[in-house]
């Protein structure tokens, strides 16, 4: 194995979204070096590898940011940090209108102005958006980019980062990196939780399976604050494939059924998880299984249906025909996935300021690891990269010369060695991660008991979870790919247990499916209008209960 | 779901492996793609658009209703075709012109 030492004034650990446009904000901005580290290849890492067909945060003409704060605190039922969503929502169009000038193609109606979907929605092609991104960054001066590098740990002493550590996967190449600021922007976790399919196509699940949840992990052992890790996304999709079900129900207006073809959203409300909960509900009740209806739509919606999926989830084109039916002659059949726990959609992440500031000195988070601010989307996690860019370059104007211990990176690379080691171990990674996705599932609301749990399981998740981590001390990589598995696995265990004290510090049920306690099935707007936020210390996991800033009044904290 | 890679279609280029967003796909010691971890695979179908020769085919697994039919991209300008092969040989195509917008 060889060792390297790099140094930069910036690291961005991930190169997705919300990192790849960081790095082009900083090289527009300052002459600052940067380094990003990237687990895959910038060209299709993160959630865009397939594409998008929309951008879903966007201030449609008669509408102000404000107005996406509102909508998007409805769709929380309040717990949302007004003053991130205001200073996210205040970019989204600029940086729609630089993703176009980038290449994005973009609808227009005649007169060159874009055609909205909905009071927030534009259409695009968006099959090659990440192409379109990385091939911006590639070209940039100052900027290294490190592809098939995962970072495994930070450095950080005294509450201040120093760098990080990351193994190279095809390089086999154990990296010392010491950054002045470090933006982390590694995505959310997935596989936490059993899979709607956990055989032979176990990854074909709404969130990218490569996001494991790293940036929370590493942030979570290092003493930052977090929050909302309790309040999991679930996605409505199309059943098998797990492919969206957003451009059936905007796109052609579908409604969703039950069996008896009855429509049964107006039922249980419109917000995120009541459109997820309404699904378990009725088909608990006898009425499955639950459709989106789009029999009877026409053949050229059927067409237009057939490309958009291929522009970001072939999968359901093929579905369509494989079967010889097309929409409009069958209706689609639809599920909740698996919980994620992902920021750009709930709140889960790193408890930040405006300038996405972590509580850990010189650490900037954006993009799906960044809390308190849901329904980013993707320019949402653009205009995050785009805050957390500027801060970093004024933060290290004062701050630099930063240096990593020896110790630190000793202690790191001794670990990633009995990794390496042969050992006599009965277990694999791959065992252990179903052995969490399995106590997950069953005792920390997964899919087998429709997303419910009680503490009694809670406590039985965490306890059996712990075993677990215990476990993974043991385990063995036969290269530089198993190692990233067994630091995956590791990640995902970390989490798992923030979640399961997240879930347990909420005595309320305030959102169906996504937190359904059943020892508090009631919403509790006098003791529960807040965050909960947790802190690891001392080797456990510290609730910290938060007020709900007044009229959205700025959540400044010094680190 | 998952892919699939012809060994006499490919050409050893690399691309597949350098792009694939799980590091799924490796290259063997005869100088030919092969993909790893075939059950990890997202379904992203980034590596069969960046195959020059079009050796890589994507199909659904059994488990989530898959046929048998196996899908590729060839790419002409600003075209990108889509063509199924179903089992009994049949072959369906759609064609996407990458600078248009989804309508939906």
């Amino acid at each position: 194995m060889k060792v390297e030492k790099l140094k930069t004034d910036i690291l961005i650990i991930g190169g997705g979204t919300a990192g790849c446009y960081a790095a082009l904000t900083i090289s527009e901005n300052s002459d600052a070096k940067v380094l990003i580290c990237e687990k895959a290849h910038i060209k299709r890492s993160g959630c865009l590898a397939a594409g998008v067909n929309a951008l879903n945060a966007y201030i449609v003409d008669g509408k102000t940011p404000q107005d996406y704060v509102d909508y998007a605190k409805k769709d929380a039922d309040g717990i949302v940090r007004e003053d991130l969503l205001l200073t996210m929502s205040q970019r989204l169009n600029a940086v729609t209108e630089r993703l176009e000038k980038l290449g994005l193609v973009i609808l227009k109606d005649k007169n060159g102005k874009y055609v909205t979907r909905g009071n927030r929605n534009l259409k695009i092609n968006g099959e090659n958006i990440k192409p379109i991104l990385a091939a911006a960054v590639e070209k940039l001066p100052n900027t290294k980019i490190l592809n098939h590098v995962n970072i495994i740990d930070f450095s950080v002493k005294d509450n201040r980062i120093n760098g990080a550590f990351g193994i190279g996967i095809e390089s086999e190449t154990f990296y010392i990196i010491e950054a002045n600021a470090v933006i982390v922007a590694t995505g959310g976790a997935a596989g936490l939780y059993k899979p709607n399919n956990p055989g032979f196509s176990r990854h074909k699940m709404w969130y990218p399976p490569f996001n494991t949840g790293a940036g929370y992990a590493m942030g979570i052992k290092a003493g930052a604050e977090m929050t909302t890790f309790e309040m999991r996304f679930i996605a409505l999709r199309c059943k098998d494939t797990i492919a969206p079900t957003g451009t059936l129900a905007q796109g052609v207006g579908a409604k969703q059924i039950n069996s008896l073809g009855e429509v049964y959203e107006s039922k249980y409300g419109i917000t995120t998880s009541q459109r997820v909960y309404g699904t378990v509900n009725e088909n608990l009740e006898g009425r499955g299984p639950c459709y989106l209806k789009t029999e009877g739509i026409t053949p050229e919606q059927d067409d237009a249906l057939k490309k958009a999926y291929l522009n970001m989830a072939p999968s359901q084109t093929l579905k369509w025909i494989e079967s010889g039916k097309n929409p409009s002659q069958q209706n689609v059949e639809i599920e909740g996935t698996e919980p994620y726990i992902v920021g750009g959609h709930t709140a889960s992440g790193y408890w930040v300021d405006t300038k996405r500031a972590t509580t850990i000195k010189g650490l900037f988070a954006a993009g799906d690891v960044a809390g308190g601010c849901p329904q980013k989307y993707v320019t949402g996690s653009l205009a995050e990269g785009e805050i957390a860019a500027y801060s970093a370059v004024d933060f290290i104007e004062e701050n630099n010369n930063v240096s990593v211990e020896e110790t630190d990176a000793d202690n790191h690379l001794k670990e990633v060695k009995a990794f390496l080691e042969e050992n006599d171990s009965y277990f694999s990674t791959e065992q252990l991660e179903e052995a969490m996705q399995t106590v997950m599932d069953a005792y920390a609301g997964g899919i087998k008991t429709n997303y419910r749990f009680n503490e009694k399981q809670l406590d039985i998740a965490d306890e059996k979870i712990a075993d677990i981590q215990k476990l993974s001390d043991n385990l063995h990589a036969d290269d530089f790919q198993e190692l990233m598995y067994i630091y995956e696995l590791r990640e995902r265990l970390v989490v798992c247990r923030s979640v399961i004290a997240h879930l347990k510090a909420r005595h309320e049920t305030r959102w169906q499916s996504f937190a359904e306690n059943l020892d508090y099935p009631e919403k509790d707007d006098k003791n529960f209008l807040k965050f909960v936020n947790s802190r690891y210390e001392n080797g456990k996991i510290k609730i910290i209960l938060r007020d709900l800033t007044e009229g959205g009044a700025a959540y400044e904290h010094s680190n | 779901m998952s892919i699939a890679i012809n060994k006499d279609k490919c050409i050893g280029c690399g691309r597949c492996h350098i792009v694939c967003p799980g590091s799924l796909i490796k290259i063997g010691n005869d100088k030919k793609a092969f993909i790893k971890y075939p059950k990890d695979c997202w379904g992203c179908t980034s590596c069969l658009k960046e195959c020059p020769v079009y050796a890589i085919r994507f199909y659904l697994g059994a488990d989530i209703g898959g046929k048998g039919s196996i899908m590729h991209t060839e790419k002409n300008g600003d075209i990108l075709k889509w063509i199924i092969v179903h089992p009994n040989g049949e072959i369906s195509e759609i064609d996407i012109n990458q600078k248009e917008s989804n309508k939906y």
